[in-house]
């Protein structure tokens, strides 16, 4: 169909066969039932049961239950999570010529340019230091980016919120896939790096675990972020600080094995062993039983903090954003 | 079978964002044209609380259609949010049952990036529907709206009628067993509206609950079998459009 703009409308009308039909629409074809839809019919209708919702103020243990059910429910709403993910992204190239593949160039850049100055700087080899340094760079970025967008995880969607009852974990589980998808563009750079530099990964449980606690911790970390953000408007500017610092504590612009001395104190770092268990078993280099260790203990009491944060809070949602 | 029990429910905000002391003066001179004993409070925690809704009480059963009528500010907003699930209650209790279909702003939160299809898809997954089911929503939304190729254009390039078209196929497309809606449905033209009371009809027909609120006599007159009135977040009159209507129109003129 082809649209036509005339100056003296304040619409664009259609200009194809149904041009001649009149602007009125006729009354409908059928009055009861309203709808012909026999799937929809159908889809309801095998739920058998009704939906009920009982709702007064939480008490104790309904915290706890409330949220497990929340965290459920938008489970089965994968799809929904996924595809609101799926159109953030399609929607940020509307309009954009090379569209996702800025992104993948900026890597490049980044990783060219940075890669070649902290090389002299620090006085490292480059065929080690670049894959190291673009797969610490791309990591970074996805972590940057999750706490940065997960401070507006529910304040974002207020519209969503006010309009339609929702589990609220579906707002993270969206920002969960947005930042996912943006990772997945630079991860060709780090494959053709690998490929270039013939690193292998370690092929053994620990690159899935790895993997496992990376995701689970993101989420966790943007529900924690989410409800933090909803409450106090100053927490982007209180993570964007703290997320600077991390950059350079962390050892992402220079390998770990430049201290040796004291080494231990690293891990105080929360985001040291958590890059370091996705980062260890993707370059296969060893990691050590002590950063698995705090991995884990960093994972417990993140999931911990963040899961009765929402639950405590998941009824306020509504009345902050 | 479908319906609403609301038992002594109580909403109230919490105001956080800046000087609670002044700004709870400024709202007190806001809220308090005539008089308001305590729509602004301070809880355990000295807190500054807007008192939205205090000990509403009602049921509905199928069939009923409830118009909510009531000055602005009245708490008819948030008592539609509350029978939405939206607010959850900060004391009473609100139960509703069965699939429950919210109209409460033109936004529908839909997303105004997103083309009219983008949208209807949404909505079909967020009701958990097959891609066969939400073709059928989708072709049945695009039969009612009339947008034609609008439905592939981003809703902020829609006119506030087609938006309106959209918002209220969207909303009554997935058949809800109780449809809650706020005034601004009733904005569209005469042609739209002629459809839409079709629509409602089939609705209604179907023994199910409508909540509205309107400003407008003539849409509870049409529409409603019951009423109630709110006033300062209180239930002031409950019962049939014949009497609460001509005393509530008595009172705001």
């Amino acid at each position: 169909m082809r649209l036509v703009y005339r100056a003296d409308m304040n619409s664009i009308e259609r200009s194809d066969q149904d041009d001649g039909r009149p602007p009125q629409s006729e009354p409908m074809a059928h009055p009861t039932p309203i709808t012909d839809e026999p799937h929809v019919e159908a889809e309801l209708a095998a739920r058998r049961d009704e939906p009920v919702m009982d709702l007064m103020p939480e008490r104790g243990f309904g915290h706890i239950s409330h949220a497990v059910r929340d965290i459920r429910e938008s489970l089965r709403l994968f799809r929904l999570g996924w595809t609101l993910g799926w159109l953030d992204i399609k929607l940020r190239y509307r309009g954009s010529l090379l569209g996702p593949f800025w992104v993948t160039i900026s890597t490049v850049i980044l990783v060219a340019a940075m890669g070649m100055l902290y090389a002299t700087l620090l006085h490292t080899d480059l065929k080690s230091y670049l894959p190291f340094l673009c797969f610490s760079l791309v990591l970074w970025a996805y972590l940057g980016g999750t706490v940065t967008d997960g401070c507006a995880a529910f304040t974002n969607v207020s519209g969503l919120i006010h309009a339609v009852r929702m589990p609220f974990s579906v707002h993270v589980m969206r920002v969960m896939v947005r930042n996912f998808l943006t990772f997945l563009h630079s991860v060709g750079v780090i494959i053709v790096l690998f490929a270039v530099f013939r690193i292998a990964p370690t092929l053994n449980w620990s690159l899935p675990t790895g993997v496992c606690l990376w995701m689970v911790d993101l989420y966790a970390l943007t529900l924690t972020l989410g409800v933090l953000g909803a409450r106090f408007r100053d927490m982007p500017p209180i993570a964007g600080n703290i997320l600077q610092i991390l950059f350079f504590v962390t050892p992402i612009l220079w390998k770990p094995d430049l201290i040796y001395m004291g080494r231990q104190y690293m891990l105080l770092d929360p985001c040291y062993p958590l890059i370091e268990i996705v980062r260890g078993p993707f370059m296969g280099t060893p990691v050590r039983p002590s950063i698995w260790l705090m991995a884990s203990i960093y994972s417990v009491v993140l999931w911990v903090v963040s899961f009765l944060l929402f639950a405590r809070m998941r009824g306020r949602l509504a009345y902050w954003v | 079978m479908a319906g609403i029990d609301v038992t002594n429910l109580s909403i109230s905000f919490p105001l956080y964002h800046g000087d609670a002391r002044s700004l709870k003066k400024s709202m007190k001179k806001a809220l308090g044209g005539r008089s308001s004993p305590g729509r602004l409070a301070r809880d355990e925690r000295n807190r500054v609380m807007v008192q939205a809704l205090s000990d509403v009480s009602f049921s509905l059963n199928p069939g009923e259609r409830l118009g909510l009528v009531g000055r602005n500010g009245a708490g008819k907003t948030t008592l539609l949010r509350a029978l939405g699930g939206i607010y959850e209650p900060v004391e009473g209790r609100v139960t509703v049952r069965g699939r429950v279909g919210t109209l409460l702003d033109t936004s529908l939160g839909m997303d105004h990036e997103l083309t009219g299809r983008e949208n209807i898809r949404l909505r079909g997954l967020f009701f958990g529907l097959s891609e066969t089911a939400i073709g059928e929503v989708e072709a049945d939304v695009e039969a009612f709206a009339d947008l034609g190729t609008f439905m592939d254009l981003p809703l902020k390039t829609y006119s506030s009628g087609m938006s309106l078209r959209l918002a209220f196929g969207l909303a009554t497309a997935i058949m809800p067993e109780v449809l809650i809606m706020d005034e601004w449905f009733m904005a569209g033209d005469a042609a739209f509206m002629q459809r839409a009371a079709s629509r409602i009809a089939g609705l209604v027909e179907g023994a199910e609950i409508l909540v509205i609120s309107t400003h407008l006599p003539s849409i509870i007159e049409k529409w409603c079998t019951r009423v109630i009135w709110m006033d300062q977040g209180r239930v002031r009159m409950d019962g049939v459009p014949a009497d609460v209507l001509p005393a509530y129109l008595e009172a705001e003129h």
